[in-house]
């Protein structure tokens, strides 16, 4: 073995490290692999049923009140303080014509309702998910979180944390989905 | 022989002899002490092992969460909703822990098929979620659908 | 507007990273000491406008300015001063803010401190921690911007600081670690300056040596903080958890053992000199590593930054560029010939050589235990996680091996050693000494603990106490040899010092380790007040319960009082714990605050699980003799290493002389 070849030896290791992480990397952001989040089983699927309270009116909610068209379901909650830094652009949002359903959950309606009042209301309705029921079958752990769905009904993407402008150029614009 | 050739021959046997014992205890100590995940499907379709150490996870049962009277000792069920373990721990259990939440246990399986844990762990967030956890529910749901099909 | 001239102030410093990167090095190609000094004016800027941005940044935390997104992202009104302020780098983006400054101030002690060394070698490190200060701050600016406002709508409360960050530990622990990390870069850019100008002789080492030990103790100092922190704050009594991101501490650390010993080699034999180069930019290349793996997402793990993968991909081809150019760089012109004279079998050479041998093997085994999960899950081959029986399997005996060693070390002399009869019977005495004693401690600390004798703690303590007394005989015998007593105190060099402090902290941390390790009992029990529970010689009785309401969050705070009853004697009352079980209401988490008594031979620990029914606990207690030995132990460490930097022949004045006997013949 040649002296000089000796001092590779190191280079070959390091590289042979190195293609490990690009491999790991590389499936993290493909959204193969994701150490920290679950890919909500859902994706690809239509939105549970549900029956639950409109937070603002007494009337009973199913799933026949979503919208035809595609939507964003938002999960929030007063409680939640990335929500507050996220509901300006939900506001925004709302006045371009998006529509938005608010999952409020696992909160305290007056909470909410005094939340709506001070910040603005960008939610075509509010489901009031007190004990977080449909959270569990959307797979929810955590506030705030964004669902988006398409027209027919089908959950399309899932954004675990603050919804905002790079998000929506990145992740939902290239979902071509009508809005 | 040479004062620096000997000075390098012993130099380099020091080292292949070095590293080619520390190589066969690594692996040894390494073989033994690799653990590796089971999804509870997995688990009750017998493809666990029962002499070795392995770890188990899913979602907490919702209502299958019970308490001895006397001591710290505890029984749940850790479900992928398609196949449950029964799971017996010792001990306090982490400050996340609850029902219906992911969590991830350390121990063995008995004969019985029912899994005594050495140490439970629980997701430290509220975005959390151990990575075998989520790739245990997605397998399962994916297969559920495939069944109602 | 103070957050945006914090911003400017960022973005400025990139390009003058740039220009630092590039026109010093055209500078000394072009042999233009002028365009060459442009370095150090360079670094001075950058350190201004970087200390500045760091200020700006402060600032917004310290006035709850939640136009900021970080601000209202990490921090909030109900904080003291002192967590608004660890908020800075309690988060992903703040922290890589505080890297960077921490990197610009290396580099301008570097250029301040360092007018001894020749010009041309100077500019081409000062250009070097340039090109590595271009990378972060392109990383900063591009992904990570920490200035970023959220301009539509402030908040008039920001979400909370993480509970398990909200805590004195944590305020300095970080910066400690960064110190370290970053200061590696140093000897890494010292490293790649030999390198390009292939000059490798033993003033090279001498330069580099005082930054590498500052830089270790650091480091050593900032795991210690850590390992204290998981100890007292994750509430369940573990001091080290071989979770992959304290590992990817442990790693430039032992990288940092070997290379503080190599270089002692390098700079007084001229010998190993290739084998340092490599340890020099492996240490920095680990350090680049942890950070990587607590930042891409790859782990999970209580100490990493939530991250997004974006970011995880640009520090990956950073980490590449870095480590792969330097290891090519290495590879094609690294020395190939071992320079320096013969040395003998049994010469201090070789000891060095074997304790290298014996910190690379370490190094191994948590670099293998760390990367196999990752390895196998990359690969399909099934997830696994590496339990800490396979570390602790392996670092038993290579510990101890160590410390035996150890204990012979300073006697052997250079080139070649001569063993004279007294010497050994000195050597045989010391061991003798040291098993007596360690009898003697083995015995009282199991009267004390009311444990049984236990013979692998007696082996272990052997063998610290052999460190110990041998090195202390060692210190005895130059003192005697200088003559007069207080006069030889000062004849001694502050390097040689450095060593026997270092070389008995290793021994206390040991020690500590083994002891906690095989003496430590733990009970899991139900407890209602009045309830009691005896664990070795100590009754822990929970007298009440009651609740406290802090700024920030409730708890439950248990109070439990502790008798000792040794053998022979009656029990009486040591201390009382309080305990808590925190709720921290921003954040809506429950964390566990221990309640610990502390001494220098024993910890007694209590923490509160969960509330089993009203009135009934599940808790927590702990007797752990020697535990703060290991932090004991890595100050001294740590004291060791800062006092070596401060000997005389690392003083400006005498750094330049002129090649001594032992320069390396020519590579070809």
């Amino acid at each position: 073995m040649s002296s000089r070849f000796k001092l590779f030896i190191p280079l070959i290791i390091f590289t042979v490290i190195a293609a490990v992480f690009f491999r790991l990397e590389s499936r993290i952001v493909s959204g193969e692999y994701d150490p920290s989040l679950l890919p909500s089983a859902l994706i690809g699927h239509p939105v549970p049923e549900f029956s639950l309270a409109s937070l603002s009116t007494n009337r009973q909610l199913t799933s026949s009140d979503l919208p035809k068209q595609a939507y964003i379901i938002n999960v929030w909650a007063s409680w939640c303080i990335s929500c507050r830094v996220e509901h300006s652009y939900l506001n925004a949002l709302s006045q371009k014509g998006i529509k938005i359903i608010g999952l409020n959950y696992k909160d305290r309606p007056v909470d909410a309702l005094q939340w709506l009042e001070r910040l603005g209301n960008p939610y075509l309705f509010n489901l009031s998910d007190i004990n977080g029921q449909l959270g569990l079958d959307l797979g929810v752990y955590g506030a705030p979180e964004n669902y988006i769905v398409g027209a027919d009904g089908i959950i399309r993407y899932r954004h675990v944390g603050i919804l905002d402008d790079k998000v929506w150029r990145d992740k939902i614009a290239p979902l071509g989905l009508l809005w | 022989m040479h004062p620096i050739r000997k000075q390098r021959l012993f130099v380099v046997l020091f080292i292949v002899v070095g590293s080619s014992l520390a190589a066969f205890f690594i692996i040894s100590a390494l073989k033994q002490n690799l653990n590796l995940f089971y999804e509870p499907s997995r688990v009750a379709n017998g493809e666990a092992p029962i002499d070795r150490q392995i770890r188990v996870g899913g979602m907490v049962a919702e209502g299958s969460l019970i308490r001895q009277t006397n001591s710290l000792a505890v029984n749940f069920i850790i479900t992928d909703f398609a196949a449950n373990v029964a799971v017996e721990y010792t001990g306090i259990l982490p400050d996340m822990f609850a029902e219906n939440a992911g969590t991830v246990v350390t121990g063995f399986l008995s004969e019985s098929g029912t899994f005594f844990a050495e140490q439970v762990l629980a997701k430290h967030d509220e975005n959390y979620m151990p990575p075998e956890v989520s790739a245990a529910l997605d397998s399962a749901k994916q297969s559920a659908t495939q069944l109602n099909n | 507007m103070i957050p945006e001239i914090g911003h400017f102030a960022l973005l400025l410093c990139l390009p003058l990273a740039l220009v630092m990167a590039i026109v010093p090095l055209i500078g000394v190609a072009a042999k233009n000491s002028v365009w060459m000094r442009f370095a150090s004016r360079l670094a001075v800027m950058q350190w201004l406008l970087l200390f500045f941005s760091f200020l700006a940044l402060s600032y917004s935390f310290y006035i709850d300015d939640f136009s900021v997104k970080l601000v209202t992202l990490h921090s909030n009104t109900a904080l003291p001063w002192y967590f608004k302020l660890s908020a800075v780098w309690g988060n992903h983006e703040g922290s890589l803010l505080l890297w960077v400054l921490i990197l610009a101030s290396w580099t301008l002690a570097v250029a301040v401190a360092s007018n001894s060394i020749p010009l041309a070698m100077k500019t081409r490190v000062l250009s070097v921690l340039a090109m590595i200060s271009v990378g972060f701050l392109a990383f900063i600016i591009f992904t990570s911007n920490p200035f970023e406002r959220s301009l539509l709508m402030t908040p008039s409360e920001g979400n909370d600081l993480n509970p398990l960050l909200q805590d004195i530990g944590l305020i300095i622990h970080p910066p400690m670690l960064y110190i370290g990390y970053v200061g590696f870069s140093v000897a890494f850019a010292f490293a790649i300056a030999a390198l390009l100008e292939g000059r490798f002789d033993a003033n090279w080492a001498r330069w580099t040596r005082p930054w590498t030990n500052v830089a270790w103790a650091f480091l050593t100092v900032g795991i210690a903080l850590g390992s204290w922190w998981a100890y007292y704050e994750l509430g369940w009594g573990g001091w080290w958890f071989w979770d992959p991101v304290e590992n990817a501490s442990l790693m430039p650390w032992l990288a940092g053992a070997a290379l503080v010993h190599s270089l002692s080699a390098t700079e007084k034999r001229g010998v190993f000199k290739s084998w340092t180069i490599l340890l020099a930019l492996l240490a920095f290349s680990l350090s680049l590593l942890g950070t990587f793996l607590v930042r891409s997402g790859i782990l999970v793990s209580v100490h990493a930054f939530a991250s997004d993968p974006e970011r995880g991909l640009f520090i990956l081809a950073f980490l590449f560029l870095v480590i792969g150019g330097s290891l090519l760089l290495y590879a094609l012109r690294a020395p190939v010939m071992k320079g320096g004279t013969a040395f003998a079998l049994i010469s201090r050479e070789n000891f060095l050589l074997i304790n290298n041998v014996l910190f690379s093997i370490s190094l191994t085994v948590v670099l293998l235990g760390t990367l196999f999960p990752l390895i196998s899950t990359a690969l399909d081959l099934g997830s696994y996680s590496v339990g800490a029986p396979y570390f602790n399997a392996m670092f038993a005996p290579l510990g101890l091996l160590t410390v035996f060693i150890m204990g012979f070390a300073p006697f052997i002399t250079w080139q070649k050693f001569k063993l004279f009869k007294h010497q050994s019977i000195q050597w045989a005495l010391c061991f003798l000494m040291a098993l007596l004693l360690s009898v003697l401690l083995i015995h009282t600390l199991s009267q004390q603990f009311s444990v049984n004798f236990n013979v692998f703690a007696f082996v272990v303590s052997s063998l610290c106490l052999w460190l110990i007394l041998n090195t202390l005989q060692h210190f005895f015998f130059r003192l005697k040899q200088g003559g007069r007593f207080f006069h030889s105190f000062s004849q001694l060099s502050l390097s040689y010092y450095g060593m026997v402090i270092a070389h008995i902290g290793l021994a206390v941390m040991v020690l500590g380790i083994g002891i906690t390790s095989i003496y430590e009992s733990q009970k899991d029990v139900r407890m209602a007040v009045n309830d009691s529970v005896s664990i070795n010689a100590y009754r822990y009785q929970l007298s009440g319960i009651s609740s406290v309401t802090a700024s920030n969050y409730d708890a439950t705070r248990a109070s439990v009082d502790v008798y000792h009853r040794a053998k022979g004697e009656s029990s009486r009352l040591i201390t009382t714990l309080y305990p808590e079980k925190r709720f921290y209401r921003a954040s809506r988490n429950m964390m566990t605050e221990a309640g610990i008594d502390a001494s220098l031979t024993r910890d007694l620990y209590v923490a509160l699980g969960e509330q089993l029914e009203p009135g009934v606990w599940a808790v927590r207690v702990h007797v752990k003799p020697f535990v703060r030995c290991i932090w004991l132990g890595a100050v001294f460490i740590a004291l060791g290493a800062i006092l070596a930097t401060f000997d005389k022949r690392y003083k400006r004045s005498n750094s330049v002389r002129s090649e001594p006997a032992l320069a390396s013949p020519p590579n070809h």
